[in-house]
């Protein structure tokens, strides 16, 4: 548990980026992302206007290129749709290499594929530079309700019991004879959910009434609330990337 | 499922996240008479649970469609609707804002079709069935399965409605195409789904009974809970 404060994604750096208060990061991503989905798809430039921003961002949050590329592959499942389309769209066809596809269907894949990459990559962003705790923290000040941040405090608390209960649940059916490999694994383990979710909701009850004997009453201590809230500068400072992005949106809606 | 940015306009985006806006709300008015000590782990292990299942995605390249298990269910049944469907909310939410699963701008969207569609078709299944079946194991167990199965295959359509409304590509007459694939794809992932479900609610209800929220409901009708207290789970 002692190790659970950060998540697989976040980068231990000291970068401006990283020391700009949760609550500003969380709403300056918000705000580019509406600001890159409401770009008309014709406008082309606009999205290399935004990918410039994501590249100086990145640079300046010392954030490699690999790094965030490989992580990126994350969205190959969810933008599968977008290689559909082409085939599957009405209208005007054009022949590419010997296929018939869709003009709509072509402009579709593309506007899925540049908003759906921009979007990872600024979430990608915001992970790299804020920790778990900060991440809550964020939006607990941004009047997210508290039953809300209580839920997800303890979820992202509780990733770290399940998976280290399912890891020794694991090592205990191996010591029992048991030989898992690739997919025959499954079978122990779908056998076993039912027992992994009580156990982990057994430890998960302690560390919770250990919580509330130490005083929590469902918000974190007033001592992470109150200490670095953002400052106006830092307002302005974070407010410059989703900026530029509305002003490059609203001239994309205004020439096409 | 998780529906990212440019496949549905922006002015459908728009109102399904205020839908979604006015519904949770309504969920964290109603959640929090609900949320007491035994139940905020509770709520907190689900969304867990829940965010790890959603990690297995199973794409369909046929298709183009990628598809995963989503949870509702098994919220609805330990933690009940309002507070259920907060938990499936937070780990959309936190997978869109972290994660870039879905994107951030459509996260409208995702929570009306997973967190409330699912939820609340499975609650009414859940609700229905407890006091049509026999309150056996083997009762709960069907319970949870049918519900689960009919949360996924509720939701994939929950997708194809918000295509036909807003869909950035104008698919024509493969809308119900479209429509045929999220279903026949869910159906299998529901029965998947159910199983995951019913194998863990007939475990908590075997040694925790007092955990599972749709049975606690049911307690004033019954005095003695049905389900019975079998010592060794473990």
């Amino acid at each position: 548990m002692g190790a659970g404060h950060a998540h697989m994604l976040y980068r231990e750096a000291s970068s401006p980026v990283h020391r700009l208060p949760p609550e500003v990061k969380i709403a300056a991503m918000v705000v580019f992302t509406v600001a890159v989905v409401a770009t008309p798809r014709a406008a082309y430039w606009a999205f290399g206007g935004y990918a410039l921003l994501v590249v100086a961002v990145a640079a300046l949050a010392r954030v490699g290129p690999r790094w965030l590329l490989g992580r990126a592959l994350i969205e190959l499942p969810f933008v599968l749709f977008a290689f559909a389309l082409p085939f599957f769209g009405t209208g005007e066809r054009v022949d590419v290499a010997g296929l018939s596809l869709s003009v709509d269907g072509l402009h579709g894949a593309w506007n899925i594929l540049a908003k759906g990459t921009l979007g990872v990559l600024a979430s990608l962003l915001l992970a790299a530079t804020t920790t778990t705790r900060d991440l809550i923290v964020g939006l607990d000040r941004l009047r997210c309700p508290q039953i809300l941040t209580q839920i997800a405090t303890f979820m992202l608390r509780y990733l770290d019991v399940l998976v280290g209960e399912a890891r020794r649940m694991r090592v205990a059916r191996m010591s029992r004879g048991d030989d898992p490999r690739f997919l025959w694994q499954l079978r122990g383990f779908a056998a076993g959910v039912g027992a992994l979710f009580l156990r982990a909701f057994e430890r998960g009850e302690r560390v919770y009434l250990a919580m509330v004997s130490r005083g929590y009453t469902g918000r974190m201590p007033a001592v992470w609330q109150g200490a670095g809230a953002a400052t106006a500068g830092q307002w302005a400072a974070a407010a410059t990337v989703p900026a530029i992005a509305a002003t490059i949106a609203a001239v994309a809606l205004v020439l096409t | 499922m998780h529906i990212s940015n440019g496949i549905i306009d922006g002015p459908v985006a728009a109102v399904f996240a205020a839908l979604a806006l006015a519904v949770l709300t309504f969920c964290v008015l109603r959640g929090r008479r609900d949320l007491d000590d035994r139940l905020a782990p509770m709520a907190g292990l689900v969304a867990a649970f829940i965010f790890a299942v959603q990690m297995l995605n199973f794409p369909i390249f046929t298709a183009g469609v990628s598809g995963h298990l989503l949870g509702g269910a098994l919220a609805a049944l330990l933690v009940g609707p309002w507070v259920g469907a907060l938990c499936v909310a937070v780990v959309l939410v936190v997978q869109a804002l972290v994660f870039g699963d879905g994107g951030v701008a459509m996260l409208g969207l995702n929570i009306t079709n997973m967190a409330l569609l699912g939820t609340a078709a499975a609650y009414l299944l859940i609700a229905l069935l407890l006091r049509v079946l026999p309150r056996t194991p083997t009762g709960l167990g069907i319970t949870a399965f049918v519900s689960a199965l009919v949360s996924v295959v509720v939701a994939s359509q929950g997708f194809v409605l918000q295509y036909w409304l807003g869909g950035t590509t104008d698919l024509g007459g493969n809308l119900a195409g479209l429509s045929g694939t999220m279903a026949g794809v869910h159906l299998l992932i529901g029965i998947g789904e159910g199983l995951i479900t019913a194998t863990t609610v007939v475990t908590v209800a075997k040694v925790r009974p007092d955990l599972v929220y749709a049975l606690r409901a049911l307690k004033p009708a019954v005095p003695a809970p049905a389900v019975p207290v079998a010592g060794g789970a473990r």
